[in-house]
C-alpha cells in the first residue's frame, strides 16, 4: 500500500508496509501514481506525454526515474504487500495476563468546573470521592503481581484532580519506590494536573518522582477561562499560569506536556498553540474535546477544514521556528521513523482493557480512563483481579485488522486501530470507527512526516 | 538525476523478526489521554538488530 501525498512544497510517498518514507520529484510522483497500473511500456509513454515540451524533462530522466522506481520495488521499499494479518494478535497472545500500566483516580473530585469535562467534572458520572493509601497500595502490588517480566510499569495520577488527594499520592510513591528494587521493577510516574494547587511541595515532589507531567491549558486567556472556571464560575488562567511557568523552569527539561483541549469556541487552536509558545512552553499537545454528541462544545463538520488547515499551519510554525533555532514540540507530530514501535505492537492495537487499567478510588477496574463509569466495562477490582473476561476479550480482540475500516486505510499502521473508547462513545461499540477522529488523525500524520522530511533534509532531526 | 530521497526509516518487515518484546507504552496513558496512536512512542526493544 502506498500514500501520496504534497505538502509544505514536498511531494511525499509513504510505502505503508515497510515503513519507507520518500521525497520525491514531480516525475517520480506521477510515475509512482501509476505505476502499478501499466506495463513500462505504457506507463513511459503516458509519462512522456504528460512532460512534452516542460524544460528539463527528458525522456531519459523519465526512464530513469522509472528505474529508480523499479529498484525500491524490488528492494522491499515501495508497493510491499501487506502479509501482517496472521500477526495481529500475537503480542496481545504473548502478553497475555500481563499488566503494564495503571491510571489510578486519585480523587473523583475537582476543584475546576468545566463543562467540557469527559469525567463529568471529576465524578465520572458518579459520587465525590478520593482514593485511600489502602486501595492506592493494593493497586500498586496487584500491578506488579501482574506484570510478569515487564520492567517498566507506568502509573498515572489522575482524577478529578489528584492534587486534591497529594498526600496519598506521595505515600504511594513513597511504597512503589520502597519495593521496585526487590521486585525489580522501575516506576515511572506521570502527574496530570490542573495546576491550582501547585506549590513548592508538589513542584519538587512532580520533578524529583514524576517522568512525565501533563498540565492542563487551553491557550489563550479568554478560551481557557470559558471552560476551565472554579465552582464561582472564575476562569483559572491568571492563577495557574505563574505555577506552571514555575514548575517548568524548575524541571530542568525532564518531560512535560502543556495539555491543551480545543472544542468548537476555537477550532483556530494555532492562536492557543502561539500562546503557550509565548509564555515560555515548548512541549505541547492540543486535543480535539471528548464530549457527548450534541453538546456545545463538540467539533462541528463545519470546523473540520478549519482543523484541518490549523494542523498545516502548525506544520509551517514548526519548520520556521526549526530554522530561527526556536524549536518546539508537538506531542501528535513527535515521529521517530528510525526508533519507533516495531510490526507487532503497531497492529496489536490500544493495550486498554489489557496491559493498561484505570482504577477508581474504590479500587474498581475498567478498560481505561475514558471507560470509567460505564458499569457494564467493569472489569473487576484490585483484590480479586478481572473477572468479566467477556468485556475483556472484546478489548483484548481490538487490532488494526478487527476494523473493517482499517484494512485499507494508509495510516493504520501509524495508529494502530485508534482509540476504543473514542470508537465506543461515537459509534456504540469498542471495535467502531471514529471517523472525524479518523480524519483528524490523517492529516496529523501527514504533516508529522513533513516535517520529520524537512528535518532530515536541513539537519534537525 | 535524483529523483528520489529515501529518509532512514525503521524496516517493519524486518522488525517481525525480533520486535515483540512487549517493553513499550501500551496506551495513551502519559500523555494526551484521549486519543491513542503509537507513531509517537518509543521502541524499547534492548536488542533491536534489523537492517534499516
Amino acid at each position: 500500500m502506498v500514500h501520496q501525498y504534497k505538502l509544505g512544497g514536498y511531494n511525499v510517498v509513504l510505502d505503508i508496509c515497510s515503513g519507507s518514507v520518500h521525497a520525491v520529484d514531480e516525475v517520480a510522483y506521477d510515475i509512482i501514481e501509476i505505476f502499478e497500473k501499466m506495463d513500462k511500456a505504457e506507463l513511459l509513454a503516458e509519462i512522456s506525454k504528460r512532460y512534452s515540451g516542460r524544460d528539463g524533462i527528458t525522456e531519459k530522466d523519465i526512464e530513469e526515474c522509472y528505474e529508480q522506481v523499479q529498484a525500491l520495488k524490488d528492494n522491499g521499499k515501495l508497493f510491499t504487500p501487506d502479509t501482517f494479518e496472521p500477526m495481529a494478535g500475537k503480542l496481545k497472545e504473548k502478553t497475555s495476563g500481563v499488566i503494564k500500566a495503571l491510571c489510578l483516580h486519585i480523587a473523583h473530585t475537582c476543584n475546576l468546573n468545566c463543562s467540557y469535562c469527559f469525567a463529568s467534572q471529576g465524578k465520572y458520572h458518579g459520587d465525590r470521592a478520593v482514593m485511600s493509601y489502602e486501595v492506592g497500595k493494593r493497586a500498586l502490588d496487584f500491578l506488579v503481581e501482574n506484570s510478569g517480566s515487564r520492567r517498566n510499569l507506568e502509573v498515572d495520577f489522575f482524577g478529578g484532580e489528584p492534587l486534591m488527594n497529594f498526600d496519598v499520592v506521595k505515600q504511594l510513591v513513597a511504597y512503589a519506590r520502597s519495593i521496585e528494587k526487590e521486585k525489580g521493577k522501575n516506576f515511572r510516574f506521570t502527574l496530570t494536573t490542573n495546576g491550582l494547587l501547585i506549590d513548592d511541595d508538589v513542584i519538587d515532589f512532580a520533578n524529583r518522582e514524576c517522568s512525565n507531567v501533563v498540565l492542563s491549558l487551553d491557550g489563550r486567556k479568554e478560551i481557557h477561562d470559558r471552560f476551565r472556571v472554579d465552582y464561582s464560575g472564575k476562569g483559572s488562567w491568571e492563577r495557574i499560569v505563574p505555577k506552571f511557568k514555575k514548575l517548568v523552569e524548575a524541571r530542568g527539561g525532564k518531560n512535560y506536556y502543556m495539555r491543551g483541549t480545543f472544542t468548537h469556541a476555537n477550532p483556530d487552536f494555532l492562536k492557543d498553540i502561539k500562546q503557550m509558545l509565548d509564555l515560555g512552553f515548548t512541549e505541547l499537545s492540543m486535543e480535539p474535546v471528548v464530549c457527548a454528541a450534541g453538546d456545545p462544545s463538540e467539533l462541528t463538520e463545519a470546523d473540520l477544514p478549519i482543523v484541518l488547515e490549523q494542523y498545516e499551519k502548525l506544520a509551517e510554525l514548526m519548520i520556521k521556528r526549526d530554522r530561527e533555532g526556536r524549536p518546539f514540540t508537538f506531542y501528535h507530530y513527535m515521529i521517530d521513523l528510525t526508533g519507533g514501535p516495531c510490526i507487532y505492537k503497531r497492529i496489536s492495537g490500544c493495550g486498554s482493557g489489557t496491559e493498561y487499567m484505570a482504577v477508581t478510588p474504590w479500587g474498581d477496574l475498567y478498560p481505561c480512563h475514558q471507560f470509567v463509569g460505564e458499569e457494564k466495562f467493569k472489569l473487576g477490582n484490585v483484590w480479586d483481579g478481572v473477572d468479566n473476561k467477556e468485556t475483556q476479550c472484546e478489548f483484548a480482540a481490538c487490532n488494526v485488522y478487527a476494523r473493517p475500516e482499517c484494512r485499507n486505510c494508509w495510516a493504520k499502521l501509524y495508529c494502530s486501530g485508534g482509540c476504543a473508547a473514542n470508537a465506543y462513545h461515537s459509534t456504540g461499540s469498542v471495535t467502531g470507527v471514529y471517523e472525524y477522529g479518523c480524519k483528524l488523525f490523517r492529516k496529523r500524520m501527514e504533516c508529522a512526516i513533513m516535517v520529520a522530511i524537512d528535518r532530515a533534509f536541513n539537519g534537525k532531526s | 538525476m535524483e529523483h528520489i530521497k529515501t529518509l532512514e526509516t525503521r524496516n517493519l518487515c524486518d522488525s517481525a523478526k525480533n520486535g515483540g518484546c512487549g517493553e513499550c507504552q501500551t496506551s495513551c496513558q502519559s500523555a494526551c489521554k484521549t486519543s491513542c496512536g503509537i507513531a509517537n512512542q518509543q521502541c524499547e526493544s534492548t536488542e533491536k538488530k534489523e537492517s534499516k
